[in-house]
């Protein structure tokens, strides 16, 4: 089972002829991810390491069946290509780019709301379902499938969890990127019933940072809806107020978003909050009781 | 990135929004000219830094007198403002807002900013002008009203006039309702075509002759909307940033100088921050956070260990890498070059995990340089923390 995406999940990548594009649609194709197909405008008839481009989405999707789109455009263009790919029925949008203008990304997310399709990101590493499909930029290497669910506002961070669960022998269902940008797609909120319903997930891992209240939404939704182990770190407790700490979305604001109100938040909330990030493998095991 | 006071003004009148006669002065025999120029019933000489609490920290002066603001000129540029945003070592002042003062009959606070929650911008207004709005929100949340906008359509009439009958303007000043919803939506224009990230005015005041200005101005734009607007990256203050945050943005590093002693240089945001937390949790406080990037190349690991080794603060380095799409021998070979280049001398552990995490290990072990090769996070916190000694952090920065 696993959430989202799985081993039919057939891909398109847009800015597949750029470098990052290229080189990670072949990453992910290596993975064993059905990726049919690429955009670039202007660009239809070549190939990238056998996958066949487009102009449009529309056209890779007449042609190649694709349901889920990863993109890889510069932020200038970015608003656009996820539009564009909701447009021509794209279900789910993965987003990789980083440093899209924020007002963008408002008239992006309003637009999307009246459409049936989920975003992913912006500025994530990605999806991936262990040992199945890899859509994304993460190390798959370091992926084992196994028991926990893992959503992140971060990307390296992330891969710190997923190692330690994969040394532990614990494993990972599927592992989602939400991204760290004020405004985007798919929320903590939105991962916590999926995982809740996946028979196969038995601990979810949350990882937050400062900014926004994302967590403290979460948390609300757990006390009432989540009867799974749910594992929290939230990254930030050393960060000054007032202060953008590397993500377009981690910062305090009048006192708001702290690290230690989120921590409460989720502590209340009955989830397992972890002080240190190198415990979070182990405080999964304990929580899973083996 | 944050501009003056007087540059956000200077946009607030190109998009309509009424605001004082006012000019940037940079020194006194300018003020005197511009004070007779202005020939006005009160002079207000404002002192111009990136921080707010100017007013109590003795930066905003107030005369009747043309002949005083020369004087008041004077004794207000170069001097070294501390007010609570500014840190213990405050900020010189090098430019000032001389403007007309306002007959004050009511003041209002106005804002817009983006609501994280539905992902829209959101006016937060008050009838509480010239307080701090988080302390509004926090003593009297019944006084902060909210008006979320539809970015599809933009800011309607309705909008505006549930914002002006929640403040109560009708019974405030009824001359004002209509330039003020006026104003709203110019506002709006102004925060979406210019790609701020917030837009303040407080205190929005109602003057004495039923006239609406803008007495404040504060406006921070989002720094992935800057490669859209020219205009706004000409208003940049380099003398208001941190010269290794400046160093960092040039090497597309994101640095940000803090005061404890450890320096660290980790890829990736969230990582970064971690890395920090792990740093005060085995017993010391970090010096700054520096993400290298998801792409970092040997090149900007030289460039990070330069920044880091500028701070003085800087007692010991801890590196903390997990590679994925970097590779850590790549890595573990800038950290090599650079070491070697800027002849090292604090203590180094370096942390690698991930892709080619053991050949990157093997290259330090074997270069002679007297680094500390570690691969747990914990560990490796502890070596590092127990190498520099214990200390915590010594001022706080509100």
């Amino acid at each position: 089972m696993a959430i989202l995406v799985d081993k039919n999940t057939r891909v398109v990548v847009q800015g597949i002829t750029g470098k990052e594009g290229s080189f990670h649609a072949t990453q992910c194709k290596a993975y064993g991810t059905q990726v049919v197909a690429g955009v670039t405008p202007g660009k239809a008839g070549q190939e990238v390491e056998g996958i066949p481009v487009f102009n449009t989405v529309r056209d890779a999707v007449a042609k190649t069946q694709c349901d889920t789109s990863l993109i890889f455009v510069p932020p200038p263009f970015a608003a656009d290509a996820i539009l564009e790919a909701a447009d021509a029925g794209i279900k789910l949008v993965i987003c990789i780019t980083e440093g899209i203008p924020v007002n963008d990304m408002v008239k992006v997310k309003r637009a999307l709301k009246t459409q049936d399709v989920r975003l992913i990101g912006p500025n994530c590493p990605g999806i991936i379902t262990a040992e199945e499909t890899k859509i994304g930029i993460m190390p798959g290497f370091i992926h084992k499938r196994g028991r926990v669910g893992v959503m992140s506002r971060s990307g390296t961070l992330t891969y710190e969890a997923v190692n330690q669960l994969t040394n532990l022998g614990l494993g990972e269902t599927t592992c989602v990127g939400i991204g760290g940008d004020p405004v985007n797609g798919t929320g903590f909120i939105d991962l916590l019933p999926l995982f809740e319903k996946d028979p196969e997930t038995e601990a979810i891992v949350m990882i937050g940072e400062i900014g926004g209240d994302a967590e403290e939404r979460a948390a609300a939704y757990i006390k009432q809806h989540v009867r799974k182990p749910v594992i929290g770190f939230i990254a930030g407790i050393t960060a000054p107020p007032g202060r953008r700490m590397g993500h377009a979305g981690a910062i305090i604001t009048g006192g708001k978003g702290t690290a230690v109100e989120k921590m409460a938040a989720l502590e209340a909330a009955g989830v397992r909050v972890v002080r240190n990030p190198a415990e979070i493998g182990n405080t999964v095991k304990t929580a899973l009781g083996r | 990135m944050n501009i003056h006071e007087f540059q956000a003004k200077q946009l607030f009148a190109q998009f309509g929004v009424p605001v004082p006669r006012g000019k940037e002065i940079k020194n006194p025999k300018a003020a005197a000219k511009w004070a007779a120029a202005l020939n006005s019933p009160v002079y207000v000489v404002k002192a111009q830094i990136h921080a707010g609490g100017r007013g109590k920290a003795g930066g905003v002066k107030i005369t009747k007198n043309q002949a005083e603001v020369s004087g008041l000129a004077q004794e207000l540029i170069g001097k070294k403002l501390v007010t609570h945003q500014t840190g213990p070592k405050g900020r010189k002042v090098r430019r000032l807002l001389i403007e007309e003062g306002a007959g004050i009959a009511k003041e209002l606070y106005l804002s817009i900013l983006v609501d994280r929650d539905s992902g829209r911008p959101v006016f937060i207004a008050s009838t509480e002008g010239g307080m701090e709005i988080e302390e509004v929100a926090a003593k009297t949340p019944e006084k902060v009203i909210k008006e979320l906008i539809d970015p599809a359509v933009g800011f309607q009439g309705y909008n505006g006039r549930k914002l002006a009958f929640g403040l109560g303007l009708p019974t405030l000043e009824p001359a004002v309702l209509n330039p003020f919803i006026v104003m709203l939506g110019n506002l709006y224009r102004l925060f979406m075509e210019k790609n701020a990230s917030m837009v303040e005015i407080n205190p929005l005041v109602i003057t004495t002759d039923k006239k609406l200005v803008a007495l404040d101005g504060k406006v921070s734009f989002d720094d992935n909307g800057l490669f859209k607007h020219a205009d706004v990256q000409a208003m940049r203050d380099l003398h208001e940033e941190e010269p290794l945050e400046i160093e960092a943005s040039k090497n597309n590093l994101n640095y940000v100088k803090l005061d404890g002693n450890i320096g660290c240089m980790v890829n990736g945001a969230g990582l970064a921050m971690a890395t920090m937390d792990v740093i005060k949790l085995a017993g010391s406080w970090p010096a700054n956070f520096l993400d290298v990037g998801g792409g970092a190349t040997k090149e900007t690991v030289a460039a990070g260990f330069r920044i880091l080794l500028k701070d003085r603060n800087v007692k010991g380095i801890f590196i903390n890498i997990f590679g994925g799409i970097v590779r850590c021998e790549r890595i573990a070979h800038g950290v090599i070059d650079a070491a070697k280049e800027v002849g090292l001398k604090l203590p180094v552990v370096v942390r690698l995990q991930g892709t080619n995490a053991e050949e990157g290990r093997k290259l330090l072990l074997e270069s002679g340089l007297k680094v500390d090769v570690a691969t747990d996070l914990w560990e490796a916190a502890q070596k590092i923390v127990a190498m520099t000694g214990k200390k915590r952090k010594k001022t706080a920065v509100a």
